[in-house]
């Protein structure tokens, strides 16, 4: 009797690590399929821009990147203004972010590392970073712009007020957070016996960090930048909302223009035609390329410098 | 002491002075926004602004009851469709260090962080809103979980590898089945860990607007169907900040406060949960 009980308890015991094996490779298997997804996504991106972009590679060819004149109701296309429009808010918030930006990692990483002064300047870097880009666009478009028309009615410009000029303050304040918390990391990584060393030959506090931190820094700081700027160039919604939407080349920093980000944003859903629609997804195709390589410069030098 | 110490010493001072000056510089745009914001938002939001759709131009009331709940549902489905996806990325990267198809995915991971939203957008209509016929809210879904997946992911690998692998050879060594081990063992010793990812990720797309615009679109009514266009938050900030009415920013002002407080209470809440973890998002 007792061994009738036993029986089929031990059938059952069986059947359940059977099942947990099955249960394990099948986790094991899970693991790499999602593994693999991640890898199908990114090449999936890619290869829709691409074919998205074939119509418009066939008939305008490689001279629609440089053609100056973008005109869909003529089915003319060309992609220069907004290439230029792209580069000039880019490279023009970034050189006015900088100095920003170093400015709060040097003050984080050296001058004042702990601390509820320096906590609270990091969470406020960090919200930053955190506000929606609508939000940043909205607060320009109302306050921003009325202020920089006023800047450029003294200074006796034409007053747009909206423009590139504007998108580029508005891209300073979103791109500082970048630059600076990668280099409050990097700054935090200099071996302390080097700065030990230039302090006791007399060294006064600048002296150690111009001649000691920033060259040590150096790469790390650049590739802070280059996070910076791939953020710039794809930011779309902020710039949207106070370039102007003018598809021309821009002839001063002042005026209203369009970026590629911009110009998506606005005539995608409007584009009737097939080799209009094409030439925005080539637009999109031409971002996403230039964004990752500087995104993957900026990485493998990190990797680079936490790794020495 | 010479003079040139004193030059010296004096130089060292005044940039120090313009550095912590130009630091904390960057508080000032970030408080004036958020003031800004609160002060032209919260003269709009009353129970009318939550509970009603938008009027026609002209007529002055309604609220933004289409929006809140088009954006609650959006990024629900979102997180919905990118919770498990993400969690089980980090696991695999996490358990997989150097393996070539872990190098690889790694890689992707890191290329997916950085590709600009509108990007996403472009294809999510060309994936999801193509085939379907029409703008839908899934497809905005779609697109804001792909702009979650590497938040996700690596917020999950960075906590799971902090945990001691002597805890996943213990449970080993006692004969559990693998997955046991992983999903009864791992995840919950960094549960909070990876709560916070979330939290973060949805913080982050919960204000995105680029790749919406060509998926979930923005609907005057309201809708819960997803499967039809729907409005979000930032879809309507930035529908009726570019309108010429006035009627129409005042409803922006109010939809912009309460999306500012919700994103940066998010971020506050995470901030608080990982601080125990000590892990970099």
């Amino acid at each position: 009797m007792p061994t009738a009980i036993a029986a089929p308890q031990r059938v059952v015991r069986k059947k359940n690590s059977y099942g947990q094996i099955r249960a394990e490779s099948l986790f094991r298997r899970t693991l790499v399929i999602v593994g693999v997804a991640m890898l199908l996504l990114v090449t999936g991106i890619l290869i829709t821009l691409i074919i998205g972009s074939i119509p418009s590679i066939k008939s305008l060819g490689i001279k629609y990147l440089w053609g100056t004149t973008w005109d869909p109701v003529n089915n003319v296309y060309g992609a220069l203004p907004f290439l230029i429009g792209t580069l000039l808010t880019s490279f023009l918030a970034l050189i006015m972010s900088v100095p920003f930006s170093f400015a709060i990692a040097i003050y984080l990483g050296e001058y004042n590392p702990k601390g509820w002064l320096s906590n609270f300047l990091k969470n406020m870097v960090e919200l930053i970073a955190a506000v929606p880009s609508v939000i940043y666009g909205f607060w320009g478009l109302l306050v921003l712009v009325p202020i920089v028309r006023e800047l450029e009615m003294k200074f006796n410009i034409l007053p747009y007020g909206i423009g590139i000029f504007t998108s580029a303050l508005i891209l300073t304040i979103m791109i500082i957070p970048y630059a600076a918390s990668l280099g409050r990391e990097m700054i935090r990584l200099v071996p302390s016996p080097l700065k030990e060393g230039a302090y006791s030959l007399g060294a006064t506090r600048y002296e150690v960090i111009r001649n000691v931190i920033l060259p040590y820094t150096k790469s790390g700081l650049f590739a802070g930048v280059l996070l910076s700027l791939g953020r710039a160039l794809g930011e779309t919604m902020a710039v949207t909302m106070v370039i102007g939407n003018t598809s021309i080349i821009p002839t001063s920093i002042f005026a209203p223009g369009n970026t590629m980000a911009s110009v998506i944003a606005n005539e995608f859903t409007e584009a009737d035609r097939t080799v209009y629609l094409s030439a925005l997804i080539e637009l999109g195709l031409v971002l996403f390329l230039v964004t990752v390589i500087i995104n993957m410069i900026g990485k493998r030098i990190i990797k680079r410098f936490t790794n020495e | 002491m010479n003079a040139h110490v004193k030059y010296r010493v004096g130089k060292s001072r005044a940039v120090q002075a313009l550095i912590v000056f130009m630091a904390f510089l960057i508080t000032v745009p970030l408080i004036l926004i958020i003031v800004y914001i609160f002060r032209e938002g919260i003269t709009k939001i009353n129970w009318t602004f939550l509970t009603r759709v938008p009027k026609p131009v002209g007529e002055t009331g309604g609220g933004i009851a289409n929006a809140l709940i088009g954006s609650i549902l959006i990024v629900l489905a979102a997180s919905v469709i990118a919770i498990p996806i993400g969690i089980l990325g980090g696991i695999y990267l996490s358990e997989n260090k150097n393996t070539r198809l872990s190098y690889w995915s790694r890689l992707a991971v890191d290329v997916l962080q950085g590709v600009p939203s509108i990007v996403i957008g472009i294809v999510v209509y060309f994936w999801v809103v193509k085939p379907i016929g029409t703008f839908s809210a899934i497809s905005g879904s779609v697109a804001l979980a792909i702009m979650m997946l590497p938040i996700l992911i690596r917020s999950t690998e960075e906590t799971l590898k902090l945990i001691p692998s002597s805890l996943k050879e213990a449970g080993l060594a006692l004969g559990l089945p693998y997955h046991r081990v992983i999903l009864k063992v791992i995840v919950p010793c960094g549960i909070s860990g990876i709560l916070s990812g979330i939290m973060l990720s949805i913080a982050r797309i919960a204000g995105e607007t680029a790749p919406l615009l060509f998926t979930a679109f923005g609907n005057p009514y309201l809708n819960t169907n997803l499967t039809k266009p729907m409005q979000s938050l930032p879809l309507l900030i930035f529908n009726y900040a570019t309108s010429p009415y006035d009627d129409w920013h005042d409803l922006a002002w109010g939809a912009a406060l309460i999306l500012l407080f919700t994103v940066l209470l998010l971020n506050i809440i995470t901030k608080i949960t990982s601080r125990r973890w000590n892990v970099q998002l």
